[in-house]
């Protein structure tokens, strides 16, 4: 037994000494797996932050929330989404009376544009909301106050900014009843949203100025109809309870029949954070493919070489046989240095992989969550490609007739 | 009576090409005791490179037996057959066969990975030390090959066919890459083994190599053609770089 330990760690050192003796052509075999691994481990450690910035994601939208959205309507059969929106004012405002399991219910029309703040200027989303805004996004005013009930109904112009369309426009901090102006139009501004960072998708979500939704309809869009309304149900277990009291009354009052298809969609806070989630996975699955096609490009590669070193090599497996070496000895050893180079190539890959991870979490502003199971895994899948393809040259030279191998020029 | 290192009984090889079928060995019978120094002669395809591969066990015999240090081996399978050329034989090939890129040292020691004796990394070394003091290789363990002479290479290789201490020592045309000068120094080191007790079997198709032998066989057309003990023309030791006497450590 001791033996045959001690013969094993003689082999392998015969393995590692003629990879030490290739180190140029080692690297290049290898490099296959190197990226393949990188890509293993960039696509979990997306995957795995996409996951777990799901939860906060949920959180920073609001507790329990709810989104409404003018949705497919039916012309002649034909299922279509006509960009008309389909909510009103009477809408939302039947919602607040009728429904027990909503909390909050506001709209919420976004539009972008221009806004001037002395020599300074800014381009950002702007918000059209009603009054119980702050509250479903749970997202307070910092400085100052939100616009009040009374503002919405005369349609005051009046705004609050996101702390960075603050910091921008107002970089001394004097923005409470400065005036703005949005596409030319003057507005006071009431207050400052607190901070709150970056969203998952790596947008600022603090690059937004709230205005009334009246104000925002008259003054910015000149349109009558609601884009889309936001609530939030009066507890997380009360969630789908406000869903189907809502759709039970806007079914209602847009008079589509029992069993027909409403002509507005709904989503919770978790179905938006899957959505959303969705885009990412997207990505993560790419490079999960592009990992896996380097692979076993690495893989054959690795294969390629080593039928190209069996072969340059056939007179050294002939004195190797010659001088006692056994079938399965000249198999580990060419196994060995099949799975030491995929091995290394893993190793440096993880480095590469880890280094990749990061940069790209930085610049795309994504979660990136390195866990050490993924180095163990791609370190398995890429002993597992060196077995694998290592396997073939190696019987090969398992197989040679050392008379023959022995006469090879 | 000595004992018998190689005792051969009607050996038959027949290869076939094609339809042809070549009988390579048609029948040999010889006997090699222990302590003797026999070359093996003949014209290309005469049947003495059958007849080396079959007592190197590299190959197998169509009939026939072949006891080797009372071992039958005439019939082994490939592994048995790694075990025992590493245990019982000693190879020396015309073109050296040294491992390239690789100490002296290191290839000495490489039989010594392979077997089942299993030395410790320390005994390996001392052992594969003491098998290059033997040749006259002191001081040139960390050469490499290609750092080394071709009668050095040689040297290397016979102390790489020693170091397990084997049976025979089989050594195919040591010479046939040498100069004549470098080959009556490897001659040298040959006569010199066996006077301490090796029984070495030399293949050749010189009669000046092979007289340095004690006996010498001829084959041709796969048959002994004649078997006679010769006197051995005896190697000048001087000029042979050769401390034999191990170096103190």
């Amino acid at each position: 037994m001791r033996n045959s330990v001690t013969r094993l760690g003689n082999i392998t050192i015969v393995g590692l000494k003629s990879i030490a003796r290739n180190k140029l052509r080692s690297l290049l075999t290898a490099l296959g797996v190197v990226i393949g691994v990188a890509c293993v481990i960039v696509s979990v450690a997306i995957g795995s932050g996409v996951a777990a910035s799901v939860s906060e994601m949920i959180n920073s939208l609001g507790s329990n929330f709810i989104m409404i959205m003018p949705g497919a309507s039916t012309q002649g059969g034909a299922r279509i989404f006509t960009g008309q929106s389909t909510l009103t004012e009477e809408d939302a405002d039947a919602i607040r009376r009728e429904c027990p399991a909503v909390a909050y219910i506001s709209p919420n029309i976004r539009t972008a544009g221009q806004m001037v703040a002395g020599e300074l200027n800014w381009s950002s989303q702007i918000y059209g909301v009603g009054i119980d805004w702050p509250n479903i996004r749970a997202w307070n005013v910092q400085d100052g106050t939100f616009f009040t009930e009374g503002d919405i109904r005369a349609g005051s112009k009046v705004a609050v900014l996101g702390a960075t369309v603050a910091e921008n426009l107002f970089p001394n901090g004097d923005a409470i009843n400065s005036t703005i102006r949005i596409k030319n139009v003057p507005f006071r501004v009431t207050g400052v949203l607190e901070k709150k960072g970056g969203s998952m998708m790596g947008s600022d979500q603090d690059d937004v100025v709230v205005v009334p939704y009246t104000t925002a309809l008259k003054r910015l869009m000149g349109q009558q109809k609601l884009g889309m309304l936001i609530a939030s149900a009066a507890s997380a277990d009360q969630v789908q309870d406000a869903m189907d009291q809502i759709e039970a009354l806007l079914k209602q009052r847009h008079r589509i029949p029992p069993g027909g298809d409403a002509d507005f969609m709904m989503r919770s806070q978790e179905e938006i954070a899957k959505a959303n989630a969705q885009q990412v996975n997207l990505m993560r699955n790419l490079l999960l493919g592009i990992a896996v096609v380097s692979l076993v490009v690495g893989g054959i590669g690795i294969m390629n070489i080593m039928l190209v070193s069996v072969t340059e090599r056939t007179r050294e497996i002939g004195i190797r046989m010659a001088i006692g070496a056994r079938s399965r000895h000249v198999l580990l050893q060419f196994l060995f240095e099949a799975v030491t180079l995929s091995v290394l190539g893993g190793l440096i890959g993880v480095l590469l992989g880890v280094g990749a991870a990061k940069g790209i979490g930085k610049g795309a502003g994504w979660p990136i969550v390195i866990s050490p199971n993924a180095i163990l895994i791609a370190f398995a899948v890429a002993a597992t490609i060196g077995i694998f393809f290592g396997y073939y040259p190696a019987r090969k030279a398992a197989k040679l007739d050392p008379i023959d191998a022995l006469r090879y020029e | 009576m000595a004992r018998a290192v190689i005792d051969i009984r009607d050996l038959v090889k027949i290869y076939t090409l094609g339809e042809v079928e070549v009988r390579a060995l048609d029948g040999v019978t010889m006997r090699v005791d222990e302590g003797e120094f026999v070359a093996i002669m003949g014209p290309s395809g005469s049947g003495k490179s059958t007849l080396m591969n079959i007592i190197g066990c590299l190959d197998r015999p169509t009939s026939g037996s072949y006891v080797l240090d009372d071992a039958d081996v005439s019939q082994l399978s490939r592994d048995q057959r790694a075990l025992i050329r590493n245990a019982k034989i000693g190879f020396v090939f015309q073109s050296f066969n040294l491992l390239p890129r690789t100490s002296a040292m290191e290839n000495v020691e490489l039989p010594l990975l392979y077997g089942d004796l299993g030395y410790t990394r320390a005994k390996r070394r001392d052992v594969a030390r003491d098998a290059l003091h033997r040749v006259g290789l002191a001081g040139r363990e960390g050469n490499y090959p290609s750092q080394l002479s071709g009668g050095q290479q040689q040297r290397v290789a016979i102390a790489r066919a020693l170091v397990t201490d084997p049976a025979i020592l089989l050594a195919d045309e040591p010479t046939g890459n040498l100069d004549s000068r470098t080959s009556e120094e490897i001659m040298g080191i040959f006569q010199e083994l066996n006077e301490s007790g090796k029984t070495i079997v030399l293949i050749t198709h010189e009669p000046d190599i092979a007289k340095h032998a004690k006996r010498v066989v001829h084959v041709r057309d796969g048959l002994i053609q004649q078997d006679e003990f010769i006197e051995q023309h005896k190697v000048e030791r001087k000029g042979i770089e050769a401390p034999v006497a191990p170096v103190a450590r």
